[in-house]
Order: structure tokens, then C-alpha cells, then sequence
């Protein structure tokens, strides 16, 4: 099954040129130059990844990233800058970002972690599925 | 090179050639030629007026002091003297009273009577001669002595007139008939039948020389008896012949009884006089000493005196100049140290500004640089994976995006080059804007993500200027740079540039950052002086921008209040190129 991941990133051509190579290795990708636009995308559909810009105009990327896992915290999000810093980083790790990659990244790099983002994500929400269906099974025993 | 070039050469200290005004932070901070010169002046000051003066004062309280000795013990010797000379007198007087009371004129006038009254007062108080008797025609008709002198009339002698009207009377010094200096006391005695007769004795110099030789021995100048007439009586070494004037240029009237007073001799040495009237005879006694003399032991101590301030002024002056010169030298080297210092200090600001906008840079341009490497990988997936068309269609539209990539990243390393080249120091026309964008270009892309909104406010009145771009950039770069890292995400950086008068531009960068408290307020300008050291901050910026600031003669100053903000004013000399040249000329003057 084809991952759906969202690319959110201030560069249009960046934003652009990536998610057609993504798309090339069948994915289905959404893309967002800023982050207020990807917040009101993941409101109307739910993404196996997000794929974030740190640093970004009217709401940097930290931000985001807390936004996102305020409203769902399964939500994978993969960080991508231009400027890592060793604090920037352990605080986005704090706040629950499965990781941090440095611009200019590698396409491959990138899809591998997509791809575990993708199945953690199922993992998390086989998990949840179980839980419900587990809760169904106690309180609702017939 | 004359020896005394040489010699100037050798001890000439290192600061000696260094001007005040050599420009740069680099400047010194004194004029250590002045500096030496004002030390010198004052520390002799201080040392050799008051030793001057106290050395004048002991010269005039002890020059005072011996002349009032001087002239004390002049009147003392006098007044002895001339109660000597006046009893000496006035015991003759007394004798001759008392033979011509107890004796008739017929005891008197026999053969022996004369003789044994002479015989007796000889062997009594002394110093007679001989003894006569006048009767009151002037006849001397009873003479007992070693002269003949009997039965010669005397009726016209002016002692003999004298002694009739007075009678007494006492001669003054005389060579009379006999032609050896003399004088004589006469006496009248009157008898019942209203005649009278004259006793007269004559008194030899013998006793006067004597006791006035006594006085010259004692070795304070000369003692001496002279008439009212100023007529020398008894004998003198200096001041002229027995019985000629006295030889003074100027005579004292005589008309007190008791003088002691300053004069001249002939020869213009300067004299102690003093003089003092015989009572009941015709003479004064005068004692004349030389000044100089008198004071010899007093210019001894003198001369030791002054030898010894000689010698502590030299010693002075010399101590003075050799530690003033040391320790200015030593100032000198610490100031050349100082110096160095911060010049290599300015250098690793220099890099350290390069460094923050290297950095700013490369972030930059790892923007463009994810598009070309995704525009390229997408270009490499078209060529791999893609059918003829889509190629042909594809290929230009991303190379056109990629070349726009490679322009973006162009134009930031131009931008950097330029300000790079402005770094060097130059002095050229100025806008003011202008530089002020440049900077703010290099947090552009830092202001936008960070939300910071920067507002630059020239007013259209700030004129083009001549100024050193290069530092003007560095100045603005390192309080941009502060300015951002006070504040935080979506804070305000506000910079204006006015004219603060005719000749002054008045820049201010103000932050509403987290502000700077009062008690590091004072100390920020200062070098090494950080709140950031653990955070890799130098300590170095302000101080090399405050630095900078005085080299373009302008004036930096800071306002800040803790979670309001910051303001520091940058005042720029319009005229700054001038002040330069001025210096530079300076400089060549004194090198």
C-alpha cells in the first residue's frame, strides 16, 4: 500500500521537486508551504508521515510539530532543516518528532524513513484498534 | 652624527618620537612626551621651590641676624671705649682739681712745688707730662717738664683764650710748640683779689694709642678719636693721618651723642660705623668695621649652606629625571603592549564578525542548494524512469529552476564578497541606508524565520559622508548581531538615523530584547567583559565596536532597562575624513 505523507516546506520549487520524486517511487504525497496551510490539511485527511521544515515564516517548524501532536499524537513527523542544531534537535526529539534529517537530504534516506514512520504508524494504530476493540469486548460483553 | 647626537641618541627614551594623536584604537592613550615634561615640571616644582625658598629665607633671617649682632656688638665696644676714654679723662681732670684746690699758687709757684705735684700724679694716675702755670696775661711763668718751655706767651693760644672765659678746658690733639701730638687741661684758679692764675698739664698719646691699639687687636676694624671738625686725633690705619681729616667719604654730623650706622670707605667697601660723643671734651670716639670682615664666618656657613643646596637641586633634577623618564617608559611599553593587544584583539573580531556572517551564509544558501539537489534527482528519476516526452518537456523547466537556484545562491556570495571587500579599511562616501540594509541583508533570512520585524527609518536630510565603510559595517554588524540575540521570536528591531546637529549624525539601534542590567550597563564597553562566555561569546564586541566608534570620531552610549530593551546611540562625525587627515599629518610631523 502506497504511504501518504505530507511535505510542508516555505520553498515551493523544493516542496514541488521532492514530492514528485516521491511520487515516482509510489507515494502519495500532499505538500503545504507553510504551516498553518499543513495544519488545516491534517484536519481533513490523516497522513502516515509528515515531513517538516524547521525553519519556516509565520510559525516555525517546532511549533508545527507541537500543534501536530496536540491534535494527534500518532502523527509521524519527520523533521528536515537547513540549520540542525544539537539544541533544536534534542528539543524536537522531546517533542515526540521520530527525527531529524539535514538538508540537502538524500531521497533514499528520506523514503526509508518514511517507510518506518509509515509502519510504526500501523503499529500504533493496530495497537489502538486492539485497545478498542479489547475495551469493546469488556464493557460491552455480550 | 656630532657626539652629542650620539650621546642624545643613546639615553633618548623609546617614547620620546611618539606623538599624541596616532589614530586607531591602536591610539595612544596619552602623549607620553607631554605626560614626561608635565611630570618633570611638576615634581621639580614641588621639590625645589620649597627648598629654594626655605634657602632665601635662612640667607635673609641669618644675614639679619649677623648684622644686628654686628652692629650690637659695635655699640657695645663703643660704649665701652668711650667710657674708658671719657674716665681716663675725666681722672686727669680731677687730679689736676684737686692739686690747684689743696695747694696755694705759692706752694705752686715755688721752685720744687711743680715738680713734686707733677712727680706726684705721674706716680699716681698716671700719663701727665708735664705741668705749667699761666698768670692771667698769658705768661707762662712756672713750667716743670722735659720741654723748655718756660716764660713763652701763650696769650694768643685758643686754649688759653678758651680757659679764661670757660675755666676749663681740654685741647683737642695738638702739636703746639713742641711738635709731638699732645693736649692739654687747664684749669683757672681765681684768687680773692679777683686775678687769677691757670694750671696746665699735658697729657701724652701714649695712653689713648695704647688703649685703641688694644681694640684693633681684638680684630673687629679700628677704634679711633677724631675732633668736631672731623680731624683724626690718635693714630689709624686706614682712615687717615693723626691730625689730618678724617678719611671718609662722607662724614656723620655728629650731632647725637651715640650712632651705630652703615657707610662706604674711599674704596667703596661697605663700612659699620659708629661713633660716640666724649662727655666734657672735645672728642668723639669712632669705630669703623669692614662688613666684610665682620661677616667672613657668616659667608662661610654660607657658602657651605649654598654648596650643599648646589648639590641637593643637582642630585634632585637628576633623581627626577631619571625615574619620570623610567616610569614614563614603563607606561610607554605597557601602552604599546595594550595596543598590541587589542589590535590582535580587533583582528579576532574581525574574524569572529566574518565567522557569524559565514555561518548566516551558509544557511543561506542550504536552501537553494535542497532545490537544486531535488530539481537534479528529479532530473536524474526523468532520465532513468521517464518516457522521450516527458523529457523533452521536463528537462528545461527544472534546468531554468536550477539556474535560478544557482543565482540565488550567487547573489548571496556576491553580497558576501562585497561586504567582505568592505571590511578592509577605506575611506570613501558613505550612505548611510545603504550600509545599514547591507548588514540587516545577512539577518534577513533570520528575521523572517524568527518572526523579527525590522524597521529602518533614515531621515531624507542625512547627507552622503566621507567614512570608513569597512568599520561602519562592522559598528552596525556587531550591535545588529546583539540586537538579535536579545530579543526573541517576534521581537521589534527599530534603527533611525538623524542629524543630531550640523556636523553630527545620530544613528540608534534599539532592540525589545531582555535588556541589560544597570550593573553590567557600565561595564559592557569594556574588553573581555561578557555575560555569553559559556555561550562562546568573546567578551570583545562591544569594546572593538566602542573601538571602532572613536576611530571614526564618533561616540557610542547605551540606554537599557531589564525586559524593556535596549538603545545604544551611534554619533558619526560628518566631517570624520578631516580629523583623519589632520591626525595622519600629525603623525608624519612627529615620525
Amino acid at each position: 500500500m502506497a504511504e501518504k505523507i505530507l511535505l510542508v516546506d516555505d520553498e515551493k520549487d523544493f516542496v514541488e521537486a521532492l514530492a514528485e520524486r516521491m511520487r515516482a517511487r509510489g507515494m502519495d504525497v500532499s505538500t503545504a508551504t507553510s504551516a498553518p496551510d499543513a495544519l488545516a490539511q491534517t484536519d481533513k485527511e490523516s497522513f502516515d508521515a509528515i515531513v517538516l521544515d524547521l525553519a519556516m515564516p509565520e510559525m516555525d517548524g517546532l511549533e508545527a510539530l507541537k500543534r501536530f501532536k496536540e491534535k494527534n499524537p500518532q502523527l509521524q513527523v519527520i523533521l528536515l532543516t537547513g540549520r540542525a542544531t544539537v539544541e533544536k534537535g534534542v528539543q524536537a526529539m522531546k517533542l515526540g518528532a521520530l527525527d531529524l534529517l539535514e538538508k540537502p537530504a538524500d531521497i533514499e534516506t528520506l523514503s526509508r524513513k518514511i517507510k518506518d514512520a509509515s509502519a510504526r504508524k500501523m503499529v500504533l494504530v493496530n495497537k489502538a484498534a486492539e485497545e478498542k476493540i479489547h475495551d469493546i469486548m469488556i464493557n460491552k460483553g455480550w | 652624527m656630532s657626539i652629542t647626537e650620539a650621546i642624545m641618541a643613546k639615553f633618548k627614551p623609546e617614547f620620546w618620537a611618539t606623538g599624541g594623536g596616532e589614530p586607531g584604537s591602536g591610539r595612544r592613550v596619552l602623549n607620553f612626551r607631554r605626560t614626561w615634561e608635565q611630570a618633570i615640571l611638576l615634581m621639580l616644582g614641588v621639590s625645589l621651590v620649597p627648598l629654594l625658598a626655605l634657602a632665601h629665607l635662612d640667607f635673609q633671617v641669618t644675614r639679619n641676624h649677623a648684622e644686628n649682632e654686628m652692629a650690637l656688638r659695635t655699640g657695645r665696644l663703643l660704649n665701652d671705649n668711650m667710657r674708658a676714654v671719657s674716665f681716663f679723662l675725666q681722672e686727669r681732670r680731677a687730679a689736676l682739681q684737686f692739686v690747684i684746690q689743696t695747694h696755694t699758687l705759692a706752694e705752686l709757684a715755688d721752685e720744687r712745688g711743680l715738680a713734686l705735684n707733677l712727680e706726684g700724679l705721674r706716680s699716681s694716675v698716671g700719663g701727665f707730662v708735664d705741668l705749667g702755670l699761666f698768670d692771667g696775661s698769658g705768661r707762662h711763668f712756672r713750667y716743670s717738664g722735659p720741654y723748655s718751655l718756660q716764660d713763652l706767651d701763650y696769650a694768643a693760644e685758643s686754649w688759653f683764650q678758651e680757659v679764661v672765659t670757660a675755666g676749663v678746658h681740654i685741647s683737642d690733639f695738638y702739636r703746639g710748640f713742641r711738635d709731638d701730638p699732645h693736649l692739654v687741661i687747664a684749669l683757672r684758679r681765681d684768687m680773692d683779689d679777683g686775678s687769677f692764675y691757670i694750671l696746665r698739664a699735658t697729657l701724652s698719646t701714649e695712653w689713648f694709642n695704647a688703649q685703641l691699639a688694644q681694640f684693633k687687636r681684638s680684630g673687629y676694624g679700628e677704634a679711633f678719636l677724631v675732633n668736631r671738625q672731623g680731624i683724626v686725633q690718635t693714630p689709624t690705619m686706614n682712615y687717615g693721618e693723626v691730625l689730618q681729616r678724617v678719611r671718609l667719604p662722607e662724614l656723620p654730623s655728629f650731632t647725637e651723642e651715640f650712632r651705630v650706622f652703615p657707610g662706604v670707605d674711599e674704596d667703596g667697601r661697605e663700612l659699620i660705623i659708629g661713633y660716640a660723643v666724649i662727655p666734657d671734651a672735645p672728642f668723639i670716639l669712632m669705630v669703623i668695621q669692614r662688613k666684610s670682615e665682620v661677616l667672613r664666618s657668616w659667608v662661610q656657613t654660607r657658602l657651605v649652606i649654598t654648596a650643599f643646596v648646589a648639590v641637593s637641586i643637582i642630585l634632585i633634577i637628576l633623581v627626577i629625571l631619571g625615574v619620570t623618564t623610567r616610569l614614563v617608559n614603563k607606561l610607554y611599553q605597557a601602552d604599546h603592549e595594550r595596543i598590541k593587544a587589542m589590535q590582535e584583539a580587533e583582528q579576532v573580531g574581525k574574524l569572529a564578525s566574518v565567522g557569524r556572517l559565514a555561518a548566516g551564509v551558509a544557511h543561506e544558501i542550504n536552501n537553494p542548494l535542497a532545490i537544486i539537489n531535488e530539481k537534479a534527482g528529479l532530473m536524474r528519476d526523468l532520465l532513468v524512469h521517464g518516457n522521450q516526452e516527458t523529457r523533452l518537456v521536463r528537462m528545461p523547466v527544472l534546468l531554468d529552476a536550477i539556474r535560478e537556484a544557482v543565482e540565488r545562491c550567487a547573489v548571496i556570495t556576491r553580497r558576501l564578497l562585497g561586504f567582505a571587500r568592505h571590511l578592509e579599511s577605506r575611506w570613501q562616501e558613505v550612505r548611510i541606508q545603504d550600509v545599514i540594509e547591507e548588514v540587516l541583508a545577512f539577518h534577513g533570512k533570520e528575521a523572517e524565520y524568527r518572526n523579527i520585524n525590522l524597521c529602518v527609518d533614515v531621515a531624507p536630510e542625512v547627507p552622503v559622508f566621507v567614512s570608513d565603510r569597512g568599520k561602519l559595517q562592522q559598528i552596525f554588524l556587531n550591535l545588529v548581531s546583539n540586537a538579535f540575540a536579545a530579543i526573541g521570536d517576534g521581537g521589534h528591531i527599530y534603527i533611525t538615523g538623524t542629524m543630531k546637529n550640523e556636523a553630527q549624525v545620530l544613528v540608534t539601534v534599539t532592540d525589545d530584547g531582555t535588556g541589560i542590567p544597570a550593573v553590567d550597563l557600565k561595564r559592557i564597553f569594556e574588553p573581555f567583559f561578557s555575560t555569553r562566555t559559556q555561550r562562546g561569546g568573546t567578551g570583545l564586541g562591544l569594546s572593538i565596536t566602542y573601538g571602532l566608534v572613536r576611530e571614526l570620531g564618533g561616540n557610542i552610549q547605551v540606554e537599557s532597562a531589564v525586559g524593556v530593551g535596549t538603545r545604544f546611540f551611534v554619533t558619526l562625525p560628518l566631517n570624520a575624513a578631516k580629523l583623519q587627515d589632520g591626525r595622519e599629518e600629525n603623525a608624519n610631523s612627529v615620525g
